[in-house]
């Protein structure tokens, strides 16, 4: 066996094990470290597969933002998760009938799937040599003409993203001295300077 | 050697892992969201799978452009579930009935 396959099955079986702990665990904050774990463990099938710089995107979008995202939420609601697991008997045999079901569809389709004789002349971005141009260059070189498009929309999809998660958990606490640039500039000294006669020999 | 077939049967389990978890944790908002995540991890694992074995860069790609709306699917599936937990007390899906749906 050599060292890319036992990789392979390795990496595999952790991201498959982990995946499976994400919906069980009891503890919500297990779940999100086994959901580190399966991320991790695709980073290393990706670099497998040779897709190096997705690869290290994926650990540090997945991992490093959207994992800590989670575990910063989970552990900020004060829920009672115990009571929130009740029931998950009930839905087990429905939920793995329809998991059983799938995965069969699934299989079905994936063993009786080929690749069109025409699916070689149709690829839009046919990959360099990985030893002329290196993944990085190569995803770089597309990416900034041919899909530069649909990659500023999804530098648009993001802002809107950040615009909308700070509206929507940004609020107003009253009882807050904060500074208000605009009222301190439209301040002038007759409202903001008090003078007072003081008559010699009574001052303080 | 380890063939399309195999990359392709890891992303199909753990597609249907993430189905299965939205079946079972149907009360916990942040699991079903983690199962959402998972779903989405299998999609790119395809995505880029096919993108090695047909040595098309169009699959990698496209994984970046799944990974950005993964991320800000998160980031305001959260900030919704902030800002319901702080007016309501609670992330349970059957209590999410504000709007009648």
């Amino acid at each position: 066996m050599s060292f890319a396959v036992f990789a392979f099955y390795l990496f595999a079986g952790i991201a498959v094990t982990s995946g499976v702990l994400v919906v069980f665990a009891r503890n919500p904050v297990h779940s999100v470290l086994w959901l580190i774990l399966a991320f991790l463990s695709s980073t290393g099938l990706f670099v497998l597969l040779g897709a190096e710089f997705v690869a290290m995107l994926m650990m540090i979008v997945y991992v490093g933002a959207v994992a800590v995202l989670f575990l910063f939420v989970v552990m900020m609601l004060d829920v009672d998760f115990a009571e929130l697991r009740g029931g998950m008997a009930k839905f087990l045999p429905v939920g793995l009938l329809i998991a059983v079901v799938l995965l069969v569809q699934l299989g079905f389709a994936f063993g009786s799937w080929e690749a069109s004789d025409a699916a070689l002349s149709l690829r839009e971005a046919v990959t360099p040599d990985p030893d002329v141009t290196h993944n990085t260059e190569a995803l770089g070189n597309v990416l900034y003409t041919q899909y530069v498009f649909p990659f500023e929309l999804a530098g648009l999809v993001l802002l809107v993203a950040m615009i909308g998660a700070i509206v929507l958990t940004h609020r107003k606490r009253s009882g807050v001295k904060r500074q208000d640039v605009v009222v301190q500039m439209y301040r002038d000294p007759e409202t903001a300077v008090d003078l007072v006669d003081i008559k010699p020999g009574q001052g303080a | 050697m380890i063939g399309l077939g195999h990359y392709l049967t890891v992303a199909a389990i753990l597609f249907v892992t993430g189905i299965f978890g939205i079946f079972i944790n149907r009360k916990n908002v942040i699991v079903i969201l983690m199962s959402i995540e998972l779903m989405l991890l299998a999609v790119n694992i395809n995505m880029v799978a096919f993108s090695a074995y047909l040595n098309d860069l169009a699959g990698q790609v496209f994984t970046l452009f799944i990974l950005t709306v993964a991320a800000a699917e998160a980031a305001i599936g959260l900030a919704i579930l902030v800002c319901f937990f702080r007016n309501r007390g609670t992330i349970a899906v059957e209590d999410i009935n504000v709007m009648k749906g």
